[in-house]
């Protein structure tokens, strides 16, 4: 309890969040650095800059969403959400060309994860950012 | 762009150690706490993969 009161009187004013969650999902660890986190912040952006990386390099594949059945809008709309999660490197990657088409391979079934999965560890970092925005967190 | 070729072992140890310094991260109070859960989030990871992979192989026969 006093915990949670002196992390509430810590805490930053809450009207500022949008901005922070903005620029955590646009570049990740964005949103730490903004907030005085830079130790944290430089973790975040180095794991998913480094998972995506990882991922480009493996030749894997964006998601584009597609509706059909339940089992497909599922897979290509929220792996493309997950993509799109990653920010400023899949906006970049779509732009610049870099984004592969699908291709048979496990190697390519990695990479085509491991793009999905360092959108969804930026969800969690943007999640973080909104909280110690809002003084939930300190 | 250059290719890269990784074994599912290495893959997953490359996933699980990038998720393991989110996790840290994101979730405790202090360094140290944060060090503490990342690294244990590692060791089970490792720790599913390696009995995951065996449970597998045994499966198989």
């Amino acid at each position: 309890m006093a915990t949670n009161v002196k992390a509430q009187e810590a805490a930053p004013p809450a009207r500022g969040w949008y901005g922070v969650v903005f620029l955590a999902w646009l570049v990740p660890g964005a949103g730490h650095f903004l907030l005085k986190r830079p130790g944290r912040g430089a973790l975040l952006l180095a794991s998913v800059a480094l998972m995506f990386l990882l991922g480009l390099m493996m030749r894997g594949t964006m998601f584009q969403p597609q509706t059909g059945d339940v089992l497909t809008t599922i897979i290509y709309c929220g792996g493309f959400v997950g993509d799109l999660a990653s920010g400023l490197f899949y906006l970049l990657t779509v732009w610049l060309g870099y984004a592969q088409p699908d291709m048979a391979g496990h190697v390519h079934d990695y990479g085509t994860k491991f793009l999905v999965a360092a959108g969804l560890l930026n969800v969690l970092a943007m999640v973080d950012a909104y909280e110690i925005a809002t003084g939930q967190k300190e | 762009m250059p290719k890269m070729n990784l074994s599912h072992f290495e893959a997953a140890i490359l996933f699980a150690l990038f998720a393991s310094v989110v996790l840290g991260v994101i979730t405790k109070r202090t360094d140290a706490d944060r060090l503490r859960y990342g690294v244990r989030c590692f060791a089970y990871f490792v720790a599913a993969l390696l009995g995951l992979g065996w449970l597998m192989k045994l499966g198989h026969g």
